[in-house]
């Protein structure tokens, strides 16, 4: 371990961009104590990964990569937190085996994966990542490190799946890989030609197909609102599928920042119009690369860059079912009121929720857009985020960088569990994020004048909802 | 190729030996710490596609030069014959801190130019005994030129090269191959915190590099690549402008 250096750190979508003091270790465990946060990647898109506006310090996991064992008999990986999704993939797609639950990027951490309580395309089918993890091994704030599973200091394993790494630092993982029967995807996709039919057409597949994901257009108005393609997919049989394994794949890059104006309005609605009309056929169908499958984005390196310094946030919101049919329709109209678009509008759906107690999903669909930040943005999320209370969903933090902390509490009815877990375990709040102080009201600079708000008791059930009488 | 691997649990060494082992090389990790160590070894059991494939690890600390023998016949006895020894361990600081800490300072010296070379002594005469072989030591480009910002770093590096240098001199007509591998700067937890200069590499680029000078039987490896060619210059500047620089 060295002594840090002040740098400039951001999540994925470059908004904000902090001083922070990024401390790099093989060793994991020994850069975690009386640390309040750790990053991984970085690929959260907002303020999750970056220090409290307190202290500059984050421990950084990605040195932390080691494999510790792996059984092929129950498909059990145990590794330390800052293995990536895409050594992963290179090692073990080879073997017959995939991630049980896959993001949209392979440049994410282990740890990360669980801070997020990430999901992806079979969400309907799979569930969570948390939901696949055995085990976990986490630093918590007293210095401790502890062991914790699905039926081992439960409160804990379900408090930091998905907990943003505000109940400790994730040091190892544990998860359940899932056996392939080849290492290549059998795909379709469909054109649609509006968003009521690609809602009808993503719930009805998503009974048949393990994994279903599309793009719609979010620019287009009336007749073809959101227009898009649906892609459903499997992994392949062998019999269908290619002798060979998959090639590595070669990425390209953006070098450098492109002009911050480069993706405005007209620019999306022809990148839109492309994506949809490059499906030219109505039915597309066949084998697949599962890097092209899973990462389409991945193949462009630094593809943040093309959104110059200015930056983007990511919005991703969950609709639940009960808010009907038409609620995609009513987002994107509301979208467009705003005269907000986004280059790549994506919609999934969703089964049941997991066992991380903030875990993102639930049964619905979800939509996630793209924007380039600029001075209307925050305007801009207020008003989705009051349209996604209104209709009883939340939004992933993984994504988010402007959600206000009373917005965050409306759309969390469970954020008094999870907070009375957190409370029991980290009393003082010394496990803190830029992003927790945003949204849960965190001091940024604990330590300094205040005091916790009461006494600690260990006995108690924490299941008594957190007095609020913190102001940030 | 049967290989021993001092320095696997951390930066270059840890990269060199995943590329290693996922090209079936055999190998036998030597560390400081036998926790540590072990735990590499599992990592790179599982890296290597082979099933049943055991990587064997044993306690050796650069600074202790009474553990190289039991170390070294640890390996023997698990290996066979062993056909490269690869050293990648040592000890970075600033010169700063070293400046403001002269028992560091003296710690440093002792691991990186007599502990090595006394590794380095064992580590030949056993290869040497068995036939030939090669002897794969990380030295650095700081042992190129007095610069300020490694000046003791340096000179411990400077003797290091040197010694290597006469081992290639001395053995390599009787089968013993020797390389010096010379990194610029690398990106791993030893550099982290320092400000990256351009051609900064990364840890698996070195790997491979490392792996095709072993294979070529290079003497003396530059890596990154463009090392070599920055170096070239920096031994070509005259006193004085050395005193007018900071690099």
């Amino acid at each position: 371990m060295r002594r840090p250096r002040e740098e400039r750190l951001s999540g994925w979508g470059r908004v904000p961009t902090v001083s922070a003091h990024q401390i790099l270790s093989e060793d994991l465990a020994s850069i975690t104590t009386d640390v309040p946060l750790s990053r991984g990647l970085g690929r959260s898109y907002g303020d999750a990964s970056l220090p409290a506006q307190g202290d500059p310090r984050v421990a950084g996991s990605i040195l932390a990569d080691r494999i510790l064992s792996f059984d092929p008999d129950s498909g059990i990986l145990r590794a330390e937190a800052g293995l990536s999704l895409r050594e992963i993939v290179r090692l073990f797609l080879v073997r017959g085996f995939f991630t049980p639950v896959s993001p949209g990027t392979q440049f994410v951490t282990l740890g990360g994966m669980v801070a997020a309580d990430i999901h992806g395309k079979g969400h309907h089918r799979d569930g969570c990542f948390g939901q696949h993890v055995t085990s976990l091994r986490v630093r918590v704030a007293d210095g401790r490190i502890i062991d914790c599973s699905p039926t081992k200091e439960r409160d804990l394993f379900r408090a930091t799946i998905g907990g943003m790494g505000l109940t400790g630092h994730i040091l190892e993982v544990a998860v359940r890989l899932k056996r392939i029967p080849s290492p290549w995807i059998y795909f379709e996709s469909v054109r649609v030609p509006d968003i009521d039919a690609y809602i009808a057409a993503l719930k009805e597949s998503s009974s048949t197909w393990p994994q279903t994901v599309g793009f719609i257009d979010c620019t287009k108005r009336g007749r073809h609102l959101g227009r898009g393609i649906l892609i459903k997919g499997r992994w392949a049989d062998p019999k269908e599928a290619p002798p060979f394994p998959p090639p590595l794949k070669r990425e390209r890059n953006v070098p450098f920042d492109l002009p911050s104006g480069l993706i405005n309005r007209l620019s999306i609605r022809a990148f839109n119009a492309l994506t949809y009309w490059k499906h030219y056929a109505p039915v597309r169908k066949g084998i697949i690369h599962p890097e092209s499958y899973f990462y389409p984005l991945d193949q462009v390196l630094n593809w943040n860059r093309a959104y110059g310094r200015r930056g983007l946030t990511q919005y991703q919101c969950l609709l639940p079912n009960e808010a009907g049919p038409d609620v995609a329709r009513r987002f994107l109209q509301l979208m467009q009121a705003h005269h907000a678009a986004s280059p790549v509008c994506v919609i999934k759906d969703h089964g049941p929720q997991g066992i991380g107690l903030l875990s993102f999903p639930r049964p619905g669909i979800s939509i996630a857009v793209d924007f380039a930040v600029n001075d209307r943005t925050q305007a801009l999320i207020d008003a989705l985020n009051e349209f996604v209370i209104r209709e009883g969903g939340r939004v992933y933090l993984a994504k988010d960088a402007f959600t206000r902390a009373a917005h965050f509490r409306a759309m969390e009815p469970r954020l008094a569990e999870w907070e009375a877990i957190r409370r029991r375990w980290d009393p003082e709040r010394k496990f803190r994020s830029r992003q927790s102080v945003r949204v849960l009201g965190d001091d940024p600079a604990p330590g300094t004048s205040r005091v916790p708000d009461e006494v600690h008791d260990a006995s108690s059930s924490g299941l008594s909802p957190a007095p609020r009488s913190r102001t940030a | 190729m049967k290989v021993v691997l001092l320095g696997a649990t951390k930066g270059m060494g840890r990269a060199l030996g995943r590329l290693l082992i996922e090209q079936k090389h055999e190998l036998f990790l030597l560390g400081r710490d036998a926790g540590d160590v072990a735990r590499s070894a599992r990592d790179f059991e599982v890296r290597g596609s082979r099933a049943l494939y055991s990587v064997g690890s044993a306690t050796c600390d650069l600074a202790q030069p009474a553990t190289f023998d039991a170390a070294l016949d640890a390996a023997e006895k698990a290996l066979g014959k062993v056909d490269a020894v690869i050293v990648t361990g040592g000890l970075f600081a600033t010169q700063d801190k070293l400046e403001a800490d002269p028992v560091f300072a003296a710690q440093l010296l002792h691991v990186n130019f007599t502990g090595t070379i006394l590794f380095c002594e064992a580590a030949r005469k056993r290869l040497l005994a068995a036939g030939g072989g090669t002897l794969c030591v990380f030295s650095s480009v700081a042992g190129e030129r007095g610069r300020k910002p490694v000046i003791i770093y340096g000179a411990a590096k400077a003797g290091l090269s040197r010694y290597l240098e006469g081992l290639d001199h001395k053995f390599s007509a009787q089968g013993l191959t020797v390389v010096s591998v010379k990194p610029g700067f690398v990106k791993t937890s030893m550099t982290a915190g320092l400000p990256a200069p351009p051609f900064a590499g990364d840890p698996d680029k070195v790997a491979k590099l490392v792996l095709t000078a072993i294979e070529k039987k290079k003497p003396v490896a530059y890596v990154p690549r463009p090392w070599s060619l920055i170096m070239f210059i920096i031994r070509l500047l005259p006193r004085a402008v050395m005193r007018k620089l900071n690099f």
